[in-house]
């Protein structure tokens, strides 16, 4: 199963079960009140997802690493790789 | 122990690289006269205009053609199958595939051998989005671009490896023979894709976290359209693992 279809089998069950809940479809009944709750879910979820998504990589960007210690230390290997390949005889131009 | 028969080809792909290829291959050696690993570097020039193969010529008589192996070819054919035909070439039976242009540091193959032997995994991923991995040189732009992209792939991937498009990593070579021949995306999306294939074939990958520096030297051929490829790369490995 690719990913396209576990979305869509995923997708499709949560909208059922959401959709057999509000036309009382099944068997199970719930209350009125519960409907009331019930029916809006869709873009409560959508909306929790979207903040937790902001929030995440946000948080992420923020703690993203700055690797200037990686840099200053390359620029120094750079120096001694360039002293000891032109004593072993490498021309730079 | 498999420890004396183990091998390790490092694939160097390079286009215009003349200033990076010396302090790479350099970098390269240190690291392993340090790790006492045994190892080759075969260096795949696609016929670069600025000199890299003489470059490469003066490597191969420093070091060896034990060492430094020359495996050029005659035109600029691309990276996927640049790492293709340097395989074949390949005697290792471990491949480790990075950049020469000095944004991946041979300092962490040492880790990355290790890792691997830890949980005999098949590939080895290079990270710079976990522990202390990390970017040097990124404005704030590159950075929410990065991990917006890399949020939004975990989300419809969940590929079971953190940096997807990064190229530094290890891999048992029959294992990187079966992504090759099983991946067919162009350009940065051939990392993602191989990593992606690696999880849906069933192979263990481990992670080690690296530091990326932005090229010193050269050209960066970093283009404007690379979202629009990242997105239709993103939506094909969607609809096809
Ligand atoms: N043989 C070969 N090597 C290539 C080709 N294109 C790029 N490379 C090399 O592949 C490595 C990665 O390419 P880069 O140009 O660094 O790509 P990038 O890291 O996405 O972008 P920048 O670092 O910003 O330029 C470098 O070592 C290049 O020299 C190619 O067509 N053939
Ligand atoms: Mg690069």
């Amino acid at each position: 199963m690719t990913k396209l279809t576990e979305w869509i089998v995923l997708a499709g069950l949560a909208f059922s079960l959401w959709i057999t809940l509000l036309v009382d479809f099944f068997p199970i009944r719930i209350s009125y009140e519960a409907k009331e709750v019930l029916w809006p879910m869709p873009v409560y979820a959508l909306i929790a997802f979207g903040c937790y998504s902001l929030a995440t990589i946000g948080y992420r960007v923020a703690t993203f690493n700055d690797c200037l210690e990686a840099s200053k230390s390359l620029k120094q290997e750079i120096k001694d790789a360039r002293e000891d390949l032109t004593r072993k005889g490498y021309k730079f131009d | 122990m498999a420890d004396k028969m183990d091998k390790y080809s490092i694939l160097l792909p390079t286009y215009n690289e003349r200033e990076n290829l010396p302090l790479i291959v350099w970098l390269i050696v240190n690291a392993f006269s340090e790790s006492g690993n045994d190892y080759e570097i075969i260096i795949i020039d696609d016929g670069s205009p600025d000199g890299t193969q003489e470059a490469a010529k003066q490597l191969e008589d420093i070091y060896g053609t034990e060492i430094i192996r020359l495996r050029p070819r005659p035109s600029k054919l691309g990276l996927g199958t640049a790492y293709i035909h340097g395989m074949q070439h390949a005697r290792g039976n471990f491949i480790i595939i990075m950049d020469a242009d000095l944004s991946h540091h041979p300092k962490f193959i040492p880790e990355f051998i290790r890792k691997q032997k830890e949980g005999n995994f098949d590939v080895v991923s290079g990270t710079r989005y976990i522990g202390s991995g990390g970017v040097f040189g990124w404005d704030l732009r590159r950075k929410l671009i990065s991990r917006g992209a890399n949020y939004l792939t975990q989300i419809l991937l969940r590929p079971g490896a953190s940096d997807l498009t990064g190229s530094f990593r290890l891999y048992k070579k029959d294992v990187l023979q079966c992504l090759v021949d099983a991946c067919v995306s162009k350009g940065f999306i051939f990392q993602m894709e191989m990593i992606v294939r690696a999880r849906q074939f069933g192979y263990t990958i481990g992670e080690v976290p690296i530091t990326f520096v932005d090229r010193v030297y050269g050209e960066s051929k970093l283009g404007g359209s690379e979202v629009v490829s990242f997105a239709k790369g993103l939506l094909y490995l969607f609809a096809t693992t």
